[in-house]
């Protein structure tokens, strides 16, 4: 009891990031078309990509001999990267065609 | 003075995700919210390779951080550029998969790192980051084969008793790491990691290659998590808020496609157990749940269809609603989607009912379909709005011989992608026959006068 007050003692600034964090993920997704699922579901996706920065820190701290640590931060890094720009390539090329779909239909009708 | 800059680099990446998310879930701004929260993790990477100082020394081994960040862009790039957009969901997953991988690689190079420098709240950030993270990889890359149609669904009897069993396993073990005070052994540690990857396959392995974009957003808000606790490990401000964000808006993300999907998380997630898709089908038919669309929805999606065939029927008649419904569809025809009108022989239950009433409001007859013309463009149709017709698109005339309109010719909306049923209640139609088209997963329902329905179509179509 008392190591759990004094942990939120602690880190009390955390702990509030946390849970206004929660809330805002709830207010920004919970009014979105279904149409958007797909799309939104890839851009949520890249954004927890940003788990490469700690992929990098512990590259950065490792030291030069440390080959098993090197080669383990060296692939978490590729695959962080990968989920990255892949993630959000790949959300890009979802919402061109959503946009293009739309376009390329009405050009006909004005050509009619 | 860098710390500083770099905590401000954060601070703005952080905003950038959370407008960038916001964007997203808007259509007209969705892409543009794509590349805001881009330029944020471009920025916010930027920032840690040049301005982070660890103990005041510049990061080590850069050479080789920018040579694995190349070759993780140029994989990145080319699997999404190449991928067709029929298989954009399975290559999510694997993106998702990648980031559960780096998550769980950083648990396990940090935990012998945190061994020195004991504290509770570390190590159990730690064992959460690889626990959650490697059932996020092992989970993703199944889901990832069965979307593929390499992996078949595979169940056995108590399964899911099996998967809480492995999951107590993990709970015990991380328990017996935090009591142990740091003089626990490897050996526990990796049996966590294995008993993770195994549960992550046993997780995903029995659900339904159908569900897998649920499951998929799901293991989606489980990588956010893993990524929080990666944040909370090195108090790093924009992996926390980008993990948590991202976790609590894939968990509503889930909750909001299964609504969508008419079905519960649980139904989905454990619905799979022990064949009982015939007693599914059964109960629906006796105690029917329909699901209802928002007005606001109805508009989204016909207002980006390429296709959208209207079904007119008494309803539209009795609301003397011709007029609006023609607006409706030069609205929808002026935003380039093609707009046809099905007819039904005995729609509004006199030949050419619908023909005379539609023709007043000037509708062309170029997009008027016969029955038979209307039947093979469904197929090819994204959304059907059905306005007041009931009997003349009830699939039991197809497939039930004991309807009283069996055998007769009807509409096949079903084949269509989404459903819109517009009716004033869920009473049956003329024939006073229950229609087991509202209850399918495709079909969605919005109740109301048809005129009225219309004219807040017609304007939220406007506000598009």
């Amino acid at each position: 009891m008392e190591t759990l007050l004094s942990f939120i003692h602690n880190n009390l600034e955390l702990i509030y990031v946390v849970i206004l964090s929660v809330f805002l993920g709830i207010e920004v997704i919970s009014r979105v078309p279904s149409v958007l699922h797909t799309p939104l579901m890839s851009g949520a996706n890249a954004i927890h990509g940003v788990i490469i920065i700690g992929s990098i820190i512990v590259m950065g701290e490792a030291a030069a001999d440390n080959y098993v640590v090197l080669m383990l931060g060296f692939i978490a890094v590729v695959v962080g990267t990968i989920n990255v720009v892949g993630g959000f390539v790949v959300t890009d090329r979802m919402l061109e065609m959503f946009k293009s779909g739309k376009e390329k239909p009405s050009k006909q009708t004005k050509a009619k | 003075m860098q710390a500083s800059i770099l905590a401000l680099c954060y601070l703005i990446g952080s905003v950038s995700f959370i407008i960038g998310l916001k964007m997203l879930s808007h259509p007209a701004t969705a892409r543009r919210g794509n590349l805001v929260s881009a330029a944020g993790m471009g920025m916010a990477i930027l920032a840690t390779l040049f301005l982070y100082r660890p103990g005041g020394e510049a990061l080590h081994n850069l050479v080789w951080i920018v040579a694995a960040i190349i070759t993780g862009s140029g994989i990145g790039l080319t699997a999404a550029k190449r991928v067709k957009m029929t298989a954009m969901p399975e290559m999510v997953s694997m993106f998702n998969g990648m980031g559960g991988l780096c998550a769980a690689l950083i648990s396990i190079v940090e935990l012998g790192r945190v061994a020195q420098d004991h504290s509770d709240m570390h190590v159990l950030s730690i064992l959460a980051g690889m626990v959650i993270g490697s059932v996020s990889f092992t989970g993703s890359m199944i889901a990832y084969g069965k979307l593929q149609g390499k992996i078949k669904d595979h169940s056995f009897k108590g399964q899911h008793l099996v998967n809480l069993f492995v999951l107590a396993l993990i709970v015990i073990a991380g328990a017996i790491i935090i009591y142990s005070e740091g003089a626990f052994s490897g050996t526990i540690f990796y049996a966590i990691l294995g008993l993770s990857v195994v549960y992550g396959i046993l997780f995903v392995l029995p659900i339904g290659g159908a569900d897998m974009p649920v499951v998929i957003s799901l293991l989606n808000s489980f990588t956010g998590i893993a990524t929080a606790c990666a944040g909370f490990l090195y108090n790093n401000q924009v992996m926390l808020t980008g993990g948590i964000l991202v976790g609590s808006a894939g968990a509503i993300l889930t909750i909001l496609m299964c609504k969508a999907m008419n079905r519960s998380l649980m139904n989905v997630l454990i619905g799979s157990f022990g064949g009982t898709v015939t007693g599914v089908a059964q109960a629906n038919s006796e105690h029917g749940a329909s699901k209802e669309i928002s007005l606001s929805d109805a508009a989204m999606v016909m207002g980006y269809a390429q296709k959208v065939m209207i079904v007119p029927g008494y309803g539209l008649a009795v609301a003397q609603a011709q007029h609006v419904c023609y607006e409706l569809g030069k609205l929808l025809q002026n935003k380039g989607v093609t707009v046809k009108y099905a007819i039904h022989p005995v729609a509004g239950r006199m030949p050419g009912h619908m023909n005379v009433l539609l023709a007043e409001a000037d509708v062309s007859y170029d997009d008027l379909l016969e029955l038979e013309t209307a039947n093979e463009e469904f197929g090819t149709t994204d959304v059907v709005l059905i306005l007041g017709a009931n009997d003349v698109v009830n699939p039991a005339a197809l497939d039930d011989p004991s309807s009283p309109i069996f055998g007769m010719p009807i509409l096949e909306v079903g084949k269509a992608k989404l459903v819109i049923v517009n009716k004033r209640s869920m009473r049956p139609g003329y024939a006073g026959i229950e229609n087991e088209l509202f209850f399918k997963p495709n079909t969605s329902m919005v109740f109301g006068d048809a005129k009225s329905v219309l004219h807040e179509l017609v304007n939220l179509v406007k506000e598009l």
